[in-house]
């Protein structure tokens, strides 16, 4: 990245600046850090909902008769068996396997799909799918910057969106299912609704033209507020997605790493019809025994573990590191300290006892399953 | 912009100091915001002798984490368990409430006049 590089300004940057909100460079956008409170945002969205702005997420749309089988042979998973209206978290690896980015694939229609890459990644994402999708017939645009991108969620989130959706819609959006997605006029804005997110709750993701965002921004805003919905930033989406064990591409995935360390093999289709870009590398990992395992950490003081500290066997001065920590925070949800990361496979397994090193002093942690949190509502 | 009270010294690590005896130190409202919503207090101990420019605390947001800097040499003689057990209070009045440790101070290290700071903080 750039730094001198201009930063993109989101269609929704007047709403953000109006509601005071601490405004932060990422990944090339200014984007809303926080608008009062990281905890406060953090916990309306478990209890009620919260707002967000993903407009920096880019939007690839890929369109054609071949454009099924493009994706099949540039992403690992198997999209042309990916029903119309259904949507599918899938990843595009380079040919060693290593993970150029994690997705959301869409499809729209028989022909139509939408790929949503991470803003960071949007540039070589649509490069790498211009370049394999070179010799299958379809074309791909990249709508990142005409397209804004809603979030609304929390267990008010469908009561908030349904409430805004025209009557003809109202039905289909109440029922879609968890990753699928429907097109619906929301707020008098003609919107694709999916049924997606990045904090563990219930709730929907709107794609919007751009010009439209404002106006539908405040009216969720609006229509929101008697069910406890509040503007949420940066701050509480990277909580939020960390107490769902969700990764997060640059902390738990990136360039060195398989989908298998991530403990996603699942998303890699070798079976599907066909080769794709990175499929041997990726055969000769799904049977062979990872060198590290992504697990959860719960400390049992204060004192949270962050990016890159080293894990260690114990507590001991001279415990050995086997491992490295790939995201962790004071758990708003759960009072604790938790935190994700690499560790070797003989320290992995649930309840072993290890230690983290935070700034020279090593705190006790115990691995548990991911994710920390799991909405009961 | 955040206020930068004129009665109070600073230092370039985002402490402030109010002289007297004992001084009070704490952390600028500037510190406070960019660390968002403080969850854990790590303070020295009462008596504890503590030197300028060294590391004497942690505070910790769910966003990240700040070490704490000595402004002087001196002995703790009071540590703001308030703030300690409601760290939110650093927040709301980082000048008042939320005011960390008193020292007994045997002698300052660099410290910036309000104008000094606030021009710092804005750069």
């Amino acid at each position: 990245m750039n730094d001198d590089a201009p930063t993109i300004e989101s269609p929704l940057h007047a709403e953000h600046v109006a509601l005071g909100a601490t405004l932060v460079p990422f990944a090339g956008w200014s984007m809303p850090l926080r608008y009062s409170s990281d905890l406060a945002e953090h916990q309306a969205v478990r209890s009620a909902a919260g707002l967000f702005d993903l407009s920096h997420m880019g939007e690839l749309h890929l369109d054609g008769p071949g454009a099924g089988a493009a994706l099949d042979h540039a992403l690992v998973g198997n999209l042309t068996a990916l029903a119309v209206g259904r949507a599918r978290y899938t990843m595009i690896v380079a040919e060693d396997g290593g993970i150029i980015d994690d997705l959301i694939v869409y499809r729209l229609g028989d022909e139509s799909y939408l790929v949503v890459a991470n803003a960071s990644n949007v540039a070589v994402v649509a490069q790498e799918l211009a370049a394999r999708s070179a010799g299958f017939d379809a074309v791909l645009t990249d709508r990142s910057l005409d397209t804004a991108l809603i979030a609304v969620q929390g267990p008010a989130a469908a009561e908030i969106v349904v409430g805004l959706t025209d009557p003809a819609a109202a039905d289909a959006v109440r029922e879609l299912k968890y990753y699928a997605s429907t097109s619906a006029t929301v707020g008098g804005v003609a919107a694709l609704v999916a049924r997606t997110g990045y904090t563990g709750e219930d709730g929907f993701e709107l794609f919007v033209p751009a010009a439209e965002a404002p106006g539908l921004w405040r009216t969720i805003l609006a229509a929101g507020q008697p069910h406890g919905l509040v503007p949420a930033g940066l701050a509480a989406r990277d909580s939020l997605r960390l107490e769902a064990g969700m990764p997060l591409y640059g902390n738990e995935l990136d360039r060195t790493t398989a989908p298998h360390d991530a403990g996603l093999g699942r998303v890699v289709k070798l079976d599907k019809p066909g080769p794709f870009v990175g499929r041997e590398a990726l055969a000769s990992r799904a049977h062979a025994t990872p060198s590290r395992v992504l697990v959860g950490l719960v400390g049992s003081g204060r004192r949270a573990a962050r990016h890159g500290y080293p894990v260690v066997t114990s507590t001991a001065d001279d415990a050995p590191v086997i491992g490295s920590v790939t995201s962790g925070a004071p758990s708003p949800t759960l009072g604790v300290p938790v935190a994700m990361a690499y560790v070797s496979p003989e320290v992995s397994a649930p309840d072993t006892e290890l230690a983290v090193d935070i700034r020279g002093r090593r705190e006790p942690v115990r691995v548990v399953a991911l994710p920390f949190y799991r909405r009961s509502h | 912009m955040s206020d930068t009270p004129s009665h109070l010294q600073y230092t370039a690590e985002h402490e402030w100091i109010e002289a007297g005896s004992p001084a009070t130190v704490g952390i600028t409202a500037t510190a406070a915001e960019a660390l968002g919503d403080i969850v854990y207090l790590e303070l020295p101990e009462v008596g504890a002798a503590i030197t300028a420019g060294a590391v004497i605390g942690e505070v910790e947001s769910t966003k990240s984490v700040s070490e704490l800097f000595s402004p002087v040499t001196g002995t703790v003689v009071e540590v703001n368990t308030a703030a300690v057990d409601e760290p939110s209070v650093v927040n709301a009045e980082p000048y008042g409430a939320g005011w960390l440790l008193k020292v007994e101070v045997e002698s300052t290290g660099p410290l910036l006049t309000p104008e000094e700071y606030a021009a710092l903080a804005a750069g």
